[in-house]
């Protein structure tokens, strides 16, 4: 039975979603030096163009379609059967259609994420080829794992409300792989000004407003749950910015509005999966626990091991996404939602051991199908720019613009 | 005839043009530039990772005067520049041998004022 | 005492900063401009329009140095600018009259350093 009130819900939902890629852009883009700011807002925007097409054409099938424990099936292929009736599977009050489209951007920003490790060095040609590839053979596959009837991780129980595990841990982990692929930009470990913050300032604010779509519309209804979850994601992510300004001015003696919107994006993709399942008092400690851990990614360990994450993908996304899967295994409540689970705090540990060999799993997956895919694109066509080009900057080097002009 | 360049601090352009405009000097350039001196960077901080810019903001000053006016010019800067820390700037004197005022064509001294 | 302005390759800005260094040549100004030499523009495309801009980004560097610092100072932008390609730049020497450090008010070779 279409209703419709959730089936307006979730179109809304979609399009906010849809929003966060440029969001995420403009976030990214404000991070780089100005003469690669095109390029990073340029392989965002190109996403949504093909991972909209793919989306249409073969990923919702492969990762929705009835097929075995791994992946989908063709069936779906070009929306053939995908109508505007409910499929009860998934969504039992709004048109297949409707859900079909709110997967759909999460297909687009998953790839998205990833640009941020290999920022300011990747050969656009190179980027395309990899991110198609990239969407067949490990985001098609981990969405289906998690969501898909009849894939592995949902017949197991594992918990993933909004998708932290197949979004953010999926890419997080292909951006640790890219950026050690890739290896340094030419002046790593010396930083780089960002060379617009006002700009990163605009795309995190972008990407918590989206973000209410992204969590709230996951519960593909417009009910209790899909409030909860508005709730908490707002808690979370006001929990984190203040936690990381908190941080940097004990630590640095100054609080920083690049460390505010690193921390509310962070714990933005900590509350993902955890959204429908924990309240509000968790989604405090969520938010506080996820900027400590990614704060000393981003510090410490980044420069301790000494690998070129260029704008953090790994350390806010892939670290984010960890925590907060397994803080999904501690604090998750069935008094809250039925159709979910209790975790660790609510007497039962076995939820944990399930959320930790997700984790693992798509770790070990996404590492392996990332590091295959970047072998092959390097071979065919090569993956990095050359130094010069490097030196000249993305924008006029792969696509012949400036962003800013000098005078007039 | 003579062209003064000066490097100075951003935030001293106010006081050095109050100070110019009194002894009436009121014929500048003004452009924003980067500048190192003896003086240390600031020291700025992006997600924790502490960067100190060797290069600063600074603002140049370019002042055409007559051999008469540079003695004044370079006391107005001085005084509204100096804050006896460092940073706070150079001063470069140099021979102008010819000057032209675009509208009219007059060259020479008459053209600085 | 002499004033060297160079106009250089904005990429080629880190490579010259780091041989001036070397050279312990630590005080120098940079300014973005716009050149215009030999060099072919670079072709941009707007909305599949192409565009030969005939005005190119360059750097200007601006460095007061004492005469025996002259021809170490020149070596280093040289060596630090050259691709071989059109457009690498060009340096030019000026005399410089006079040096005033702003916040001691020194004068001559001693306000350079």
């Amino acid at each position: 039975m279409i209703n419709a009130g959730d089936t307006a819900f979730v179109l809304i939902a979609s399009a906010m979603v849809l929003l966060m890629t440029p969001g995420l852009a403009f976030f990214y883009g404000g991070m780089v030096r100005r003469k690669n700011v095109l390029g990073v807002l340029m392989q965002c925007f190109i996403i949504m163009c093909v991972l909209g097409l793919q989306w249409v054409l073969f990923g919702y099938s492969l990762s929705f379609a009835p097929g075995n424990a791994f992946i989908g099936s063709l069936d779906w292929a070009g929306l053939r059967g995908v109508g505007l009736e409910p499929y009860a599977d998934y969504a039992a009050t709004i048109p297949h259609q409707a859900f079909m489209i709110f997967q759909a951007m999460f297909a687009v920003i998953t790839p998205a994420l990833i640009i941020g490790a290999f920022a300011e060095r990747m050969k656009f040609s190179a980027f395309l080829v990899f991110t198609l590839l990239w969407a067949f053979f490990v985001y098609d596959p981990i969405a289906h794992m998690v969501w898909g009837t009849g894939g592995l991780f949902r017949n197991l129980g594992v918990l993933d409300f909004a998708g932290g595990t197949v979004v953010h841990i999926n890419a997080g982990v292909a951006a640790l792989v890219t950026a050690l692929y890739l290896g340094k930009r030419k002046h790593f470990p010396q930083a780089v000004a960002p060379h617009n913050l006002p700009f990163t300032v605009l795309g995190a604010g972008l990407l918590w407003f989206g973000w209410f779509g992204f969590n709230a519309g996951s519960a593909l209804a417009a009910n209790g749950i899909a409030v909860n979850a508005f709730v908490v994601t707002n808690t979370a992510a006001a929990a984190a910015g203040l936690t990381w300004a908190l941080i940097d001015w004990l630590h640095n003696g100054k609080p920083t509005m690049f460390g505010t919107v690193t921390g509310a994006v962070a714990g933005l993709v900590a509350i993902t999966p955890a959204a429908g399942f924990v309240g509000v008092i968790p989604a405090v400690l969520i938010g506080v626990g996820v900027s400590i851990i990614c704060f000393l990614m981003v510090t410490v360990v980044k420069m301790k091991f000494g690998y070129d994450d260029s704008l953090d993908a790994f350390g806010v996304h892939g670290i984010g996404g960890i925590f907060g899967a397994l803080a999904t295994g501690l604090f998750a409540s069935k008094a809250l939602n039925p159709a979910g689970a209790d975790g660790l705090f609510n007497g039962n540990p076995k939820l944990f051991l399930i959320q930790l060999g997700a984790v693992l799993f798509t770790l070990v997956y996404s590492l392996i199908a990332t590091f295959v895919i970047l072998k092959i694109v390097d071979k065919l066509i090569g993956v990095r720019v050359n130094e010069k080009d490097e030196a000249i900057g993305l924008d006029l080097t792969q696509h012949k613009e400036t962003a800013y002009t000098v005078l007039e | 005839m003579k062209l003064v360049i000066a490097i100075i601090q951003p935030h001293k352009l106010d006081d050095v043009k109050k100070e110019l405009y009194q002894e009436e000097v009121n014929l500048i350039t003004v452009s924003e530039v980067l500048g190192h001196g003896r003086q240390k960077g600031v020291t700025e901080v992006y997600r924790g990772i502490k960067e100190t810019g060797n290069l600063l903001r600074k603002i140049r000053l370019e002042i055409a005067v007559n051999d008469n006016f540079l003695e004044r010019t370079i006391k107005a800067i001085t005084k509204g520049a100096r804050t006896g820390e460092t940073g706070d700037g150079k001063i470069f004197v140099l021979d102008l041998s010819e000057c032209v005022r675009i509208r009219t064509g007059e060259t020479g001294p008459e053209a600085i004022g």
